[in-house]
């Protein structure tokens, strides 16, 4: 989030795009439909499912799914045409407005053709880009409804674009505010869990950051980018890969197409899995590791507003059981290294030393409520919101994206469009989430089908029917709603026994490398 | 601005409530309905105290202060109303603190405790009520509910799940959830922040009961490893059995303003769960046999470095993990690109 | 236009509709014309008569004379006797000798003045008697202010029951600058025996919006709504008519009487809660949620309906505006006494010969109201007590019939006058029961917002019915004082406040009969 959580009561219009919020970020949910309730802030929601938080906007379009770039740009040629971006922030702080006006002025951009593109009525969109357009200042909240597609850089770009010609970015109670996932995703990226850069986003690339890692670590390091997930999965496929190291993640559950990726993992020479229980991935690994649970050490964690907060120990791990760090520290010293690390706060320190945005967030100025990085130095307050007053790469750059259709559309073999995604009760893989016996109960495996698929079909409520792709078939009972568009079913991901990610298509955004899970072709067949 | 509470002076903050002066001064008044979260309701009626040139009773938690204010919160007047409404509110229902799973942590108790107040003085209720149990996590008790609202105000106004409301009227006004279904089949999602607030021993943790009374057990904040909001919760462990019984929102956290959701608030079994991995596994002809540490630790760095050798260092990958802490995937990139060798490093950031 | 020989006003209301008024109107107009009187014996419809348990009733000009509990057999030699002979038929007549005194002479009416007489569905009737001048006066010729002024100087009070100064609470929110603020009618009339604003809207529904409309330019107000309870269905059609045609006037709507001014009047029904009487649960109630009183300050009159601010009145307190303005305040201060100034509608009902609504000067005594107007005490017994001002009043005792009815005097005697409404017992009546159904009331009533009022009701009711089972002790009887002394210093809002007026005036005034339940 390039805000804070607290700003979202400062926002005169929400636009939530691509996020089924109250499901997977209940508590930012509850913040966002308090600043509703309160009266101030009014809220536009644009899924393709009519998500519960949709009952609370006052303008809600249903749009088809991976139609996102086409919506974002009508929405920015109506707020042109109709004089309401910010002119004078546009001249300021933004470059590259003569080209992007350019795209998104283009005929087909607007409400009655993006209508046949989206399915969302042209004055539906038209009252959105009045209400957003017209606001004081605007948020955008968005979640993998907009990353996960081989469109999904340009659909991130089209919300900064959006953000950026409103001049909603760099004021409180704006932004462009993408909800992690998971407990530390946010801190995997900023300690360098990527193949490109260095912690701090410190570019592997950069001759630099090189040298500086190289001196603090006293060793030599490979200055040429490394493979991503989907691509190292592809690597283990064909053999190129021999060993993996998992830590903690599932992705036979997790990845697209699941049969390429037990090829993959049955391929490869050596696979270590590190993890709290046997999970589906952990089945096929050579070694497995048992780690302590989050409750069983102490660390920080990274909050989706980049709020560092002290993970406390809370209980003892089982006997026999041993921390992440503390196992990679063995393994490290085993391979002939010497790591000597007391407690995780040394490793603290060298994060305050190595990552300049982290470099005032130390174990002993936390507390209780956290910093927000960048925080360059221990007198910093730290950053609720970023870009103020300037951009970090100084001007803001305008990009024209162009509208692209997603990878695998509907045909006549595969009628429908499968879009994945998470239910409030489960948890990505599972793995935790369904531990609990309460949530399982509550939330099991479904397929979701319009009114209209379904009577057309036949199908009824609860019944368990078949699901499939060109890749695979899964069977799960069908929930009959009118909250689902007709022509799209909705799976969620969470079940091994149903697992969405059989069905799946592994095609990847190009930049970001991060797979369409939100568009694939399918069909959906009675069981009996 | 400077007030008088029993005679003493005081500096009360702008925008504070005689409650609230008093509260953050040490000094006492019952109060069943008033939270700083739900705020004022003026509902229970003990917060009761006298102002001086104002006839009659005022409800503190709704009382402006004003310069030179002064006011009583002790007098023999105050506390014969006081004890009176918290006489009425235990005379309602069936608390028995006997068995009662908020024992200890009940504010109605503080209020009788305070007030000397042994025995209700009259039995209104007739024992006829049904402890709702339908729902997989929340129990509710409506025998122990006292009508102070926090319930409904946390329902609608701060998770605004507009859930939970009040039904009937006069003594027999009770909590309803939508139109008077069992919480079970409601549209509840389980988020627990009517539990939370609860005074009494109303609505709670279903599973909890009888796990253990509140000062027995032990209180550690920490963060939730569900998604990536980050709320802050109060993890309460009970320690002989190195075992979490309940987990609470932490109030005063920026993130989450003591709100959970259902994963955060009650999901926590796998940690304590009989499945969890106690010794390294080894494969051998297709299935795991236990490892020592040694064996497992010295098998993979031989492997690591055998595939090196062979193969170079990019035929090695290692995926980071979104749900460990900072400093353990500091750790895991610096021994993939230091000692492997590579930059294939990656986690599911994107998955 | 003809020029008639006798006008018959017939009472229209809820319980003459209930009687069959409609029928034996119809009966009437078919026998007049049998008789070729239609030319010269006009029939009229009006609002109530003022009378209670009269059945249908209707007046006969010039004559004075007023047939009460009519059948549809009585017509016929009505119609004969009356109208072709010119004889009134003696036996269907109410009594002379209990007439009221004020029945054909109205000068102590200000609410009621056209009630009776008037056709409450013709505004041209309501501005032939005058109607409107105040509004046109107000709108062409006076300022917001000054009208805030005359109210203050007339020293109107509200007549809901707490007596505020009407112009005062006016006071507060007319410099209020705020994008919109409203007038809330309060009709929703829930006093056990009170129906003084029915009357006055089924009689009068004009004169009920004029006032309205004086109070919503005197604030600043551009949208004014009527809570009035869901039983009072003639009142509703009788107010959405007025509305209308007020509307087709031109005198409300935008830019009325091209001053700039624009107004509209809207009518919520209420679901006959008695705390919605109680200003905020009435807002409440009004904006869709749970009829439970708002902590107070803010006041209404700062943030009221929708936050906005909003003047609450009752229907009475706003149908005396209106000739406040026409004839200004010191012509309104030579009704009633120092400090309470114009009239005030009570509705007398028990044990008198002649119960119904009455319109007499502030300050009257009990004693006057029972004899002048409710014709005495029925039946030759004896006056016991009077339960004054609604459930939620005292019980008096002979003592206090000759204390002046008016706020500043009976608040020296603990008293209220609450909603004007007067329940005469004898001395048949016991007060023991009497309590016990005002106890009922008020536990049946309490809304369940605070503790005290839903607890303390229950208490009182557990002990008072365990007192009419013969089981009661004396200690009860201070028990129920104490308690509901506690209620009064603790409770929300005015309901559970109010239980220490009948409670303790019952037991006090009347020992002896909770007493005799004790043996």
């Amino acid at each position: 989030m390039t805000n804070d959580i607290a700003g979202i009561k400062k926002a005169d219009v929400i636009l939530i795009i691509g996020s089924d919020t109250s499901a997977a970020h209940p508590v930012i949910a509850a913040r966002i439909k308090q600043a509703v309730r309160d009266g101030k802030t009014k809220l536009i929601v644009i899924d393709p499912k009519k998500i519960t938080i949709a009952d609370y906007a006052d303008i809600y379009a249903s749009h088809r799914p991976g139609t996102d770039v086409a919506v974002l740009n009508c929405l920015m040629h109506e707020i042109l045409k109709n004089g309401w971006e910010d002119k004078e922030y546009i001249q300021n702080r933004l470059e590259g407005f003569e080209e992007f006006k350019a795209e998104v002025m283009k005929d087909i951009y607007s409400p009655e053709y993006v209508e046949k593109i989206s399915g969302v009525p042209a004055e539906t969109l038209r009252a959105i880009a009045k209400l957003f357009g017209t606001a004081k200042t605007a948020s955008l909240y968005y979640a993998m409804g907009i990353t996960q597609h081989t469109t999904g850089t340009d659909n991130v770009w089209s919300t900064a674009n959006l953000q950026m010609i409103c001049g909603n970015l760099g004021v409180e109670g704006g932004g462009v505010n993408p909800l992690r996932g998971q407990s530390n995703v946010q801190g995997a990226c900023d300690m360098g869990g990527l193949p490109n850069v260095y912690p701090g986003y410190q570019k592997v690339t950069d001759a630099k950051a090189q040298a500086k890692f190289e001196k603090a670590w006293n060793c030599k390091l490979d200055n040429k980018v490394g493979i991503t997930v989907t691509e190292m999965f592809d690597a283990m496929y064909d053999g190129k890969l021999k060993g993996l190291y998992v830590m903690g993640e599932n992705p036979y559950l997790s990845d697209p197409d699941q049969n390429h990726i037990i090829k993959a993992m049955e391929t490869i020479d050596f696979m270590v899995v590190q993890d709290l229980f046997m999970t589906e991935t952990a089945a096929y690994a050579d070694v497995i590791l048992p780690a302590a649970a989050y409750a069983e050490k102490e660390g920080h964690v990274t909050n989706t507003e980049r709020r560092v907060q002290k993970s406390n120990k809370v209980i003892d791990p089982p006997k026999g059981v041993k921390a992440d760090w503390e196992i990679i520290q063995l393994i490290a010293n085993a391979m002939g290294s010497d790591w000597n690390y007391q407690s995780p706060r040394d490793i603290t320190k060298e994060i305050n030393l190595l990552t300049p945005q982290y470099a005032g967030i130390t174990w002993e100025r936390v507390g209780r409520n956290g910093l927000q990085w960048p925080c360059p130095t221990t007198d910093h307050p730290g950053t609720p919101y970023l870009h103020k007053g300037k951009f970090a790469r100084g001007k803001g750059l305008l990009k024209p994206i162009p509208f692209q259709e997603a990878n695998e559309l509907p045909d006549e073999e595969y009628p429908l469009i499968l879009t994945t995604g998470r239910v409030l009760q489960q948890f990505h893989t599972g793995t935790m989430s369904r531990k609990t016996e309460g949530l399982n109960n509550l939330a099991g495996p479904m397929v979701m089908i319009s009114v209209y698929d379904a009577e057309k079909m036949g199908i009824s409520n609860s019944e368990v029917v078949k699901i499939a792709t060109r890749r695979g078939e899964i069977e799960a009972p069908a929930f009959v709603t009118k909250r689902i568009q007709p022509g799209v079913i909705y799976i969620p991901f969470h079940y091994s026994e149903a697992p969405a990610n059989r069905l799946t298509n592994s095609a990847i955004d190009p930049v970001a490398k991060i797979p369409e899970y939100k568009v694939c072709a399918a069909k959906v067949k009675k069981t009996n | 601005m400077q007030v008088y509470l029993n005679g003493k002076a005081y500096e009360a903050k702008p925008g504070e409530t005689v409650l609230q002066l008093a509260l953050r001064n040490g000094i006492y008044i019952p109060h069943l309905c008033f939270h700083e979260k739900t705020g004022q309701a003026a509902k229970c009626r003990a917060c009761v105290v006298e102002v001086e040139g104002i006839p009659g009773l005022k409800t503190s938690c709704n009382l402006p202060l004003k310069e030179g204010l002064k006011i009583s919160t002790n007098s023999e007047r105050v506390l014969d109303a006081q004890r009176m409404v918290v006489d009425l509110a235990l005379s309602s229902g069936r608390h028995d603190c006997l068995s009662c799973e908020q024992s200890g942590n009940c504010e109605l108790q503080d209020a009788a405790y305070y007030l000397g107040i042994e025995r209700p003085t009259y039995q209104l209720y007739e024992d006829n009520f049904e402890v709702d149990d339908s729902s997989e996590f929340i129990l509710v008790d409506r025998s122990k509910c006292i009508s102070c609202g926090r319930c409904v105000e946390a329902c609608n106004h701060t998770v605004v799940n507009e859930v939970i409301g009040f039904g009937e009227r006069g003594f027999a006004t009770k909590i309803v959830f939508d139109g008077d279904i069992p919480m079970g089949t409601s549209t509840c999602v389980q988020c627990g922040e009517c539990m939370q607030l609860c005074p009494v021993g109303c609505i709670i943790d279903k599973r909890a009961v009888g796990s253990g009374r509140n000062w027995e057990l032990d209180k550690v904040e920490t963060v939730c490893p569900y998604c990536g909001v980050g709320c802050r919760m109060e993890v309460q462990v009970d320690r002989k059995q190195n075992k979490i019984t309940r987990i609470l929102g932490v109030d005063d956290s920026p993130t989450n303003n003591g709100m959970l959701c259902v994963k955060g608030r009650f999901g926590f079994d796998f940690v304590n769960s009989d499945e969890r991995l106690t010794s390294p596994l080894i494969k051998e002809n297709g299935s795991f046999r236990d490892a020592s540490w040694e064996e497992a630790i010295a098998l993979i760095a031989r492997k690591f470095t055998e595939i090196k050798k062979e193969f170079g260092s990019d035929a090695i990958a290692g995926l980071a993990s979104a749900k460990v802490t900072n400093e353990e995937n500091f750790a895991f990139q610096k021994f993939i690109r230091k000692e492997v060798g590579t930059n294939n490093v990656d986690h599911c950031a994107r998955l | 236009m003809n020029f008639y020989r006798s006008h018959i006003l017939i009472g229209i209301d809820d319980s003459s509709l209930e009687a069959g008024v409609k029928e034996i109107e119809q009966a009437l107009q078919e026998e007049l014309s049998k008789l070729n009187l239609t030319d010269e014996i006009n029939i009229l419809e009006t609002g109530t008569l003022g009378y209670f348990g009269t059945g249908v009733s209707m007046m006969v000009y010039p004559e004075q004379v007023t047939y009460v509990n009519l059948k549809k057999e009585d017509i016929a030699e009505i119609a004969k006797e009356h109208f072709l002979k010119g004889r009134p038929v003696q036996r269907l007549i109410l009594d002379n000798t209990l007439t009221r005194q004020y029945d054909f002479n109205y000068k102590n009416r200000i609410v009621l003045s056209n009630s009776g007489i008037i056709d409450p569905e013709n505004i041209d009737e309501y501005m032939g008697a005058g109607g409107y001048e105040a509004w046109e006066k107000a709108l062409t010729s006076m300022k917001p202010a000054e009208l805030v002024e005359e109210v203050k100087a007339s020293g109107l009070r509200g007549r809901g029951g707490a007596g505020f100064p009407t112009g005062l609470k006016w006071s507060f929110t007319a410099p209020l600058t705020a994008d919109q603020k409203y007038v809330v009618v309060n009709a929703d009339e829930g006093e056990p025996g009170t129906f003084k604003d029915r009357l006055i809207m089924e009689g009068d529904p004009h004169k009920l919006l004029e006032g309205v409309m004086l109070c919503a330019y005197a604030i600043g107000a551009n949208r004014a709504y009527i809570y009035i309870r869901g039983e009072y269905k003639l009142c509703i059609a009788r107010l959405e008519k007025a509305i209308n045609q007020a509307r087709e006037y031109g005198i409300l709507g935008e830019n009325i009487f091209e001053s700039g001014f624009s107004l509209d009047i809207f009518i919520k029904i209420g679901a006959g809660a008695y705390v919605c009487g109680e200003e905020t649960a009435l807002i409440e109630s009004m904006e869709g949620n749970r009829g439970n009183p708002r902590s107070k300050p803010p006041f209404p009159g700062v943030s009221g309906a929708w936050q906005k601010p909003t003047v609450v009145n009752n229907v009475e307190t706003l149908a005396n505006v209106p000739a406040i303005i026409k004839n200004g305040a010191s012509w309104f201060k030579e009704f009633g006494v120092e400090g309470c100034y114009g009239t005030k509608v009570y509705t007398v009902m028990g044990d008198v010969k002649l119960p119904g609504l009455c319109e007499v000067d502030m300050g009257t005594t009990l004693r006057t109201i029972i004899e002048q107007y409710g014709g005495g005490m029925k039946d030759g017994k004896k006056f016991k007590a009077a339960l004054a001002g609604g459930a939620a009043g005292v019980f008096l005792n002979d003592t206090l019939l000759d204390v002046n009815m008016d706020y500043n005097s009976l608040k020296e005697y603990a008293a209220v006058l609450g909603s004007g409404a007067i329940l005469v017992m004898n001395e048949d009546a016991d007060m023991v029961d009497m309590l016990w159904s005002v106890i009922r009331f008020f536990r049946h009533e309490s809304c369940g917002k605070c503790n005290p009022c839903a607890n303390g009701n229950e208490i009182l009711y557990k002990t008072i019915t365990r007192i009419r089972n013969g089981e009661g002790c004396e200690a009860d009887l201070d028990e129920m004082i104490k308690v509901s002394d506690v209620m009064n210093q603790t409770s929300f809002c005015a309901l559970g406040q109010s239980l220490i007026m009948p409670v303790r005036s019952a037991i006090e005034n009347f020992r002896e009969d909770f007493l005799a339940r004790m043996k």
